[in-house]
């Protein structure tokens, strides 16, 4: 599918490709989502672009896992349908993933292991004894560590990749560690990038855009942590949870070095508690979480709703509910990220839309606490915590935000609650005219006393909601990409951002008029939405959850609640798995199909 | 201003006179406690200790959860904050983590501190956080009219125990020493002096101080403390320092097990680096390797790895 050449390799030639997927199965122990790392990262430093998907078991001793690269010339836009390259470590690596290589695929396997094989499909079989090669070069261990290693030189060679440059990625991995480990890596590596292959020929890419700008690679989780530095984010507390958990690890050992302290909590309640009042206490903090422990806050959160603390809060959404799929991919904590709290608890929802992204919602996570001095969500999810995009590096010098203690004196009129603007609390240390201010979760009246007067509790409520219909006026709508009128406009959010234009493309390409739209301001969403969607005939909203009850997604339920719509359709999955462009465009194409 | 200029509280901290705190100025609502409530005794305590140690007055936070006492913040012309149920340890963590410079003082009762927060209390005790945690204990749930609490003790009446509490009541004083707290005391809210010396003694504590305040509700626990007030006819037992080693955390459990009404004062104190020293000791070793770099520089240097 994604090659420029379809049919099966040539003997002993080179061809140009503009893009490959390569899937690599074995277990989690065994080193694959290194080995991925690194073409990821190589991806990332030559110009070309690069997505990766991976799955890991939920179990502590690991078991089979795949880790999928789509490396490309040009934009990619998501992780692969189906691979050209399947690497499979076991037999149960190659029973399970070779239904996911392509007709004429290439599938390399270790004949140390996997010895029945499917000839089927005009698959080109290549075995290689990656366990036992590797001992030999590392020299006599009876250990297979160090085969993942192997099989990146292997791959190395047949793509032409740049070994220099690899080298350099894996010496900068391996070099804190014992030197031995470093020069078994390199052993390893060579003696894959060595052995022989055969009359099948090799590959290399087209030469990617070149661009001024420096470009990274990471994944989700670890940009995000870099943005929320960058958003002036100093103190926060969480409690460890997946996919959540890299993020706090990351400010916890970050955060020192900007004077800032990250606090491992001893549960969910007491860690947004300690963010609340590192908030109260006058700094840009964050909590976060994945599904189970965000509603372990409601209660903490509509409390910041009420006493209008501003807040940032993380969630990286696993499949639900309970503690349902604690690695996998779902997006059915929208609700929960806008209502999931008692009372009328307004809150702002953003939901990043790649790995970049990640890095600019933080951004903008932080502006928006502090401007409208409530909690803010952001929606992330587990897809995209842990795949690696490259892409451009911020440019610090305009993105950076230096955090402020504001703790000038206030004067004797100062009001925490004040009816007519928005809130600006006086953290502690700051100096009164008047009497000292008291935050309050009590309903309260504009000094924070509180008060039980149905006057009060009406004004109070849309004071709190009303600065988020301000902010929806503010907000821009999204762009359309592709067609901007035409039979179906396609409605995301989060990390289906890729495969949902992907599929705009395809249709695109199959003579449909598409378009999509991808809502990055989950609540309040922008004001006059409508306006998408007025030149299409129908509107499918994509999401990675349940149809439910009334036969709709949370996003879609959103949507046709605030415009009373009824041409707003749904195409929902549950799988625990991320969209596959195929399946988006057959679903597109049924409700198109369908009066 | 960053945060990185902000100094601890000084030891012996001076106001300038014109900004001298009084319990005039120290006053806000009047509470809104039922007549003859402990707490009041409480809170006037609480004044008399700030009029003594004079910080200055911007400097001062209260803290709270939920119940009748732990609506002190609004009757203090302070900051304050009123938080959730159970959760203003953790709240109070964040505000003296991030915040050297200001003194965080926590009020809350037996369902906020033993029942609700009970692990909060576990945990902020073993991480020492510098912060004074007063918990008004009166054995019963005042606010929701007259449940049983986590020290009522066995035999107590209440709606939700109409023939007699079944559960056997914590002891606060031997919760608090497993769980690694460095300043246990206990005092009484009809014992003014003591209380007043005790306060004083856990708020020049360095680190985690906490007093268990026998305050009764004179609502729906009438006489709870009789054995311990002496115009009651009862006996109030203060602990002998000169026989009592208050580093000795064996001796100290051992009072802790006397039979009501048990011993009052400081049952436990040590010296133990605080959460907040050991933060601020890893955060000066992490920037001394860093040259003075500014914040940007070190996220672009970070972020220069990932090319």
């Amino acid at each position: 599918m994604s090659t420029a050449t379809a049919s099966a390799p040539a003997a002993s030639a080179t061809q140009t490709l503009r893009n490959a997927v390569i899937r690599l199965a074995g277990n989690s122990q065994d080193g694959i989502q290194s080995i991925g790392g690194f073409l990821a990262r190589l991806a990332g430093r030559t110009q070309h672009d690069v997505m990766t998907y991976m799955t890991i078991p939920s179990t502590i001793s690991g078991g089979p896992s795949i880790f999928q690269l789509h490396l490309g010339s040009g934009h990619v836009l998501h992780p692969g349908d189906e691979s050209d390259v399947l690497v499979a470590f076991y037999q149960h690596s190659y029973d399970a993933h070779l239904s996911a290589l392509r007709d004429g695929g290439i599938c390399f396997y270790d004949s140390g292991e996997v010895s029945e094989l499917k000839h089927e499909r005009n698959i080109h079989h290549i075995g290689i004894p990656f366990t036992q090669a590797t001992i030999e070069a590392i020299g006599g261990s009876a250990k297979d560590r160090g085969k993942n290693m192997f099989v990146l030189g292997l791959l190395c060679a047949v793509y032409q990749l740049d070994k220099e440059k690899l080298a350099g990625i894996v010496a900068r991995q391996f070099g804190k560690k014992d030197e031995s480990v470093l020069r078994n890596a390199m052993l390893a590596f060579d003696a894959g990038y060595a052995y022989p292959i055969g009359d099948m020929g090799t590959f290399n890419f087209e030469e990617g855009e070149h661009t001024d700008q420096h470009r990274i690679s990471t994944d989700g989780n670890t940009i995000m942590s870099m943005g929320l530095i960058a958003a002036g984010v100093r103190y926060g507390a969480a409690y460890p949870i997946t996919p959540w958990s890299p993020i706090m690890e990351t400010l916890r050992s970050e955060l020192p070095k900007y004077g800032g302290i990250y606090v491992q909590a001893e549960d969910e309640l007491a860690a947004v508690s300690m963010a609340i009042g590192a908030a109260y206490a006058g700094h840009l903090a964050i909590t976060g979480s994945s599904g189970p422990g965000l509603s372990l806050k409601a209660e903490a959160l509509s409390y910041a709703s009420m006493a209008e603390i501003p807040l940032i809060v993380v969630n990286v959404q696993r499949g639900g509910p309970s503690t349902g799929l604690p690695t996998s991919v779902e997006q059915s904590d929208l609700m929960q990220a806008i209502y999931g709290s008692h009372g009328d608890a307004p809150r702002i929802v953003l939901a990043p839309q790649d790995v970049e992204d990640c890095f600019y919602i933080a951004l903008e996570a932080g502006k928006l606490a502090r401007e409208y001095s409530c909690p803010v969500i952001i929606l992330s999810d587990q897809a995209l915590s842990s795949r690696i995009e490259a892409f451009t590096e911020p440019d610090l010098d305009k993105y950076w935000v230096e955090p402020v203690l504001d703790l000038s004196d206030r004067g004797a009129d100062f009001k925490p609650y004040p009816l007519d603007k928005i809130t600006r609390h006086a953290p502690p240390g700051t100096k009164l005219a008047g009497k000292y201010p008291h935050v309050s979760g009590l309903e309260h009246d504009e000094h924070g006393h509180p008060s039980g007067s149905p006057k009060m509790h009406t004004a109070m409520t849309a004071k709190r909601r009303n600065k988020l219909i301000e902010l929806s006026k503010k907000l821009p709508l999204p762009e359309i990409y592709g067609d901007q009128e035409g039979d179906v406009l396609l409605i995301g959010w989060g990390s289906t951002y890729g495969p949902i234009k992907e599929a705009v493309n395809r249709l695109r390409t199959e003579g449909h008029k598409v378009g999509a739209a991808h809502i990055r301001h989950i609540h309040p969403m922008p004001a006059g939405l409508d306006r998408l969607w007025a030149k299409f005939k129908k509107v499918v909203v994509v999401e990675m959850n349940d149809y439910g009850v009334y036969g709709h997604g949370q996003l879609a339920m959103m949507i046709r609640a605030a415009y009373a719509e009824p041409k707003i359709q749904s195409l929902c999955k549950t799988d625990g798995l991320a969209y596959r462009i195929r399946e988006i465009v057959t679903g597109v194409e049924k409700v198109m199909a369908a009066n | 201003m960053s945060t990185a200029t902000l100094e601890a509280p000084a030891a012996a901290p001076a106001a300038p006179a014109s900004d001298k705190l009084t319990k005039k100025i120290l006053t806000a609502d009047h509470p809104t406690w039922c007549p003859g409530c402990g707490d009041f005794a409480v809170l006037a305590a609480f004044y008399k200790v700030l009029e003594k140690l004079q910080y200055p007055h911007e400097k001062i936070v209260c803290v709270a959860g939920i119940g009748c006492s732990s609506r002190f913040p609004y009757f203090m012309n302070t900051h304050g904050i009123h938080f959730i149920h159970g959760r203003a340890l953790p709240l109070a963590t964040g505000i003296s983590l991030s915040r050297p410079d200001v003194h965080v003082f926590v009020f809350g009762g037996d369902g906020d501190g033993f029942s609700i927060g009970g692990n909060h209390l576990n945990h902020a005790a073993r991480k020492n956080v510098k912060l004074t945690y007063v918990i008004m204990d009166n054995y019963v749930y005042g606010l929701t009219k007259k449940q049983t609490s986590p020290t009522s003790p066995q035999g107590f009446k209440s709606k939700t125990d109409p023939t007699g509490s079944i559960d056997r009541p914590i002891n606060p004083m031997k919760q608090l020493l497993a769980s690694g707290a460095t300043f246990i005391a206990r005092t009484h809210a009809a014992q003014v002096k003591h209380m007043v010396d005790t306060f004083e003694r856990a708020i020049l504590h360095d680190g985690f101080s906490v007093v268990e305040c026998l305050s009764e509700c004179v609502m729906f626990y009438e006489g709870s403390f009789d054995d311990s007030t002496p115009r009651k006819g009862g006996v109030y037992d203060i602990i002998d320092e000169t026989q009592h080693d208050v580093k000795d955390d064996v001796a100290a459990y051992k009072l802790a097990d006397l039979p009501s009404p048990g011993k009052f004062g400081v049952f436990y104190q040590v010296e133990r680096p605080t959460k907040n020293a050991l933060e601020q000791k890893w955060i000066d070793a992490t920037q001394s390797k860093l040259g003075g770099l500014s914040g940007k520089d070190i996220l672009r240097k970070r972020i220069e790895v990932m090319r």
